[in-house]
């Protein structure tokens, strides 16, 4: 099993609430750069489905990362290679210069190298917050899809996939190769199995963090470097982002003393109930 | 001068509610394209459903009713709705679970530039220019599409729904378009539905949302409020991971984005990946025994008290006014 992890750094999200709006971009300065969280339960659901759950871990097949982005990106690729991955790809490209639909292309040259059985990416990133790339990238390689998964049980040649939708959970079997990108729920302890796994194993809850000495090794795995003409050649820009703001401000409204006066105000001030 | 395409989210044999948001961007972009808007039905038995999107003023209902669309996947829908697609300037649909999945599929297929979960849409010297929320709605973006074709999702909670304009639009049937070999390789497995007598999250116009603090009690703390609001009920993140309530509950950032009029947060702290979800209601309640809980930086009311107290006696006082006012 060979999976591909595409991989965005954004501004901490927990701290999303300090970036800064301004007129002709949204200022993250003094924010670290965090693996986006739902590219990285993809990475932490391919370690998985490339492992038989026993101990110690042996990658039973290949999970390459790749990032679009300036050198520094090449952090968060150490990272990655760091907590399991075995090779990764960067393409250069400054961060203002991409569209999703640039990524998608970038991706696209990629996945045609390296032929993945799977692509395992985050539902959308945190920062722009668009959810389109794997989409996107499923259509122009005509392979199936699955959106939004909260559990993967790899099978003979394909995946069976539960999708969190409006009103209830999708379940589709995809034939590989195929897209999958990952909704919240997938990094739970019985979310995702490889045909190795033993059904009665329970993965540790949330995404595994690198000890030290595989930190150290992470260091001489291989890192390519490409351009993005090598893998996106005529592409553009055609989301054009013209000006930013920020949201406008809720004003904290009043306490009330008790049960009766937040009926009674619900009522003659708030006309709500 | 542009047309612009709305297509209709169908589920349990209706035109879901989101539908008329989609409506309601697709007319406000028109400013801007110049043209009129159709509406695409697609599906299996979707011919009869004409009748509900016949009068807003759509230049024409296209209707694709088709046996082999009887269970969404993209795969399967993406041909036929970029086909069609081609002949408009805006493809456009609901930012659902079904409009986020298919629209960028459709967007790759056009290879047109796509703007997901649009705020709102404005007339930039004759160009589309999409508002869209970003960094889990700290900031707001406005973007331009250059392609020829553009897609983008409206976010329900930022339209309101289109209302009947009269006129009756004509229909006009589609063939489906052959899929790829992505649709070979896919198979729908099944859906299985949460039925709940509630309103939807997405649809509810009161929402009773709990926290952890709720532990196991959740539902028995939070039942008998919702039951005398008429109310759907809603959750935490936390709420969820812990297991008190399922996760389809989940109001937020990655959850279920939400502005109905009257928002209870029952013992949430006010996790910005929450807050980003229901800061859009227009009347916010929190009743949380934290003085210092930074949901109380939003709320129009705030109740510092223990939950379990408070709630039960709001329960009876919501009876007593309500009795009252009856």
């Amino acid at each position: 099993m060979k999976i591909l992890v595409p991989l965005k750094r954004v501004a901490d999200p927990d701290n999303a609430n300090k970036v800064k709006p301004t007129a002709d971009k949204v200022d993250t300065s003094g924010l670290e750069w965090k693996i986006n969280p739902f590219d990285e339960y993809a990475l932490e659901s391919a370690l998985r489905l490339t492992e038989d759950g026993k101990a110690p871990k042996k990658r039973l097949g290949e999970v390459i990362v790749v990032t679009v982005g300036p050198k520094e990106t090449e952090t968060t690729l150490r990272s990655a290679l760091a907590t399991g991955a075995d090779r990764a790809i960067r393409v250069d490209a400054e961060d203002d210069a991409l569209d999703g639909r640039m990524v998608a292309k970038a991706l696209q040259s990629i996945v045609e190298a390296e032929k993945p059985d799977i692509v395992l990416m985050g539902k959308q990133a945190v920062d722009g917050d668009t959810n389109q790339v794997g989409q996107i990238l499923a259509e122009r390689l005509d392979y199936p899809m699955a959106t939004f998964a909260a559990t993967i049980q790899e099978e003979d040649g394909g995946v069976l996939v539960s999708r969190e939708v409006d009103g209830g959970v999708c379940w589709l079997r995809l034939k590989n190769p195929c897209v999958v990108t990952v909704d919240l729920r997938i990094v739970a302890p019985e979310s995702v199995y490889s045909l190795k796994t033993d059904k009665s194993f329970k993965h540790n809850d949330g995404v595994r963090f690198a000890a030290l000495p595989a930190i150290m090794k992470a260091k001489k795995k291989p890192l390519d470097v490409k351009t993005l003409g090598d893998v996106a050649a005529g592409t553009e820009l055609t989301a054009k982002y013209s000006k930013f703001e920020p949201p406008p401000q809720r004003a904290a409204g009043v306490k009330v003393a008790d049960v009766a006066e937040l009926v009674q105000k619900l009522a003659t001030e708030a006309k709500v109930i | 001068m542009a047309d612009a395409l709305v297509v209709a989210e169908v589920a349990d044999g209706k035109v879901r509610k989101g539908t008329f948001s989609a409506i309601s961007m697709a007319k406000k972009a028109l400013e801007a394209l110049g043209g009129s808007f159709s509406i695409l039905l697609i599906g299996s038995g979707v011919k009869g459903l004409t009748g509900e999107v016949a009068g807003f003023g759509a230049a024409k209902i296209l209707v694709c009713d088709d046996p082999s669309l009887a269970n969404y996947t993209a795969e399967n829908f993406a041909p036929t709705v970029a086909e069609v697609g081609k002949g408009f300037g805006l493809v456009c649909a609901v930012a659902s679970s079904f409009g986020k999945d298919l629209m960028p599929r459709v967007a790759g297929r056009l290879d047109a530039a796509f703007a997901g979960d649009c705020a709102d849409v404005s007339n930039e010297g004759g160009k589309v220019l999409y508002k869209r929320p970003m960094f889990a709605g700290n900031a707001y973006g406005y973007c331009t599409l250059e392609t020829p074709i553009q897609v983008a999702t409206a976010r329900q909670s930022e339209f309101d729904g289109a209302e009947p304009s009269g006129g009756e639009s004509p229909a006009e049937d589609v063939a489906k378009v052959a899929p790829g070999e992505a649709a070979s390789r896919v198979e729908f497995v099944k859906l299985e539905q949460v039925k709940s007598e509630r309103p939807e999250l997405s649809e509810a116009t009161t929402i009773v949302s709990g926290g952890r603090a709720l532990k196991e009690q959740f539902f028995q703390v939070l039942e008998p409020l919702a039951d005398v609001l008429s109310s759907g009920i809603g959750a935490s993140r936390a709420a969820c991971d812990a297991g008190y309530a399922p996760s389809d509950f989940q109001v937020g950032q990655t959850g279920k984005i939400v502005a109905p009029q009257l928002y209870f947060a029952i013992g949430i702290s006010g996790a910005i990946q929450h807050i980003a979800g229901m800061k859009g209601s227009k009347c916010i309640v929190a009743i949380n025994k934290d003085p210092d809980a930074p949901i109380y930086q939003l709320t129009d009311y705030g109740l510092v008290a223990d939950l379990f107290v408070a709630v039960p006696e709001l329960v009876e006082e919501l009876k007593k006014h309500k009795a009252a006012s009856a």
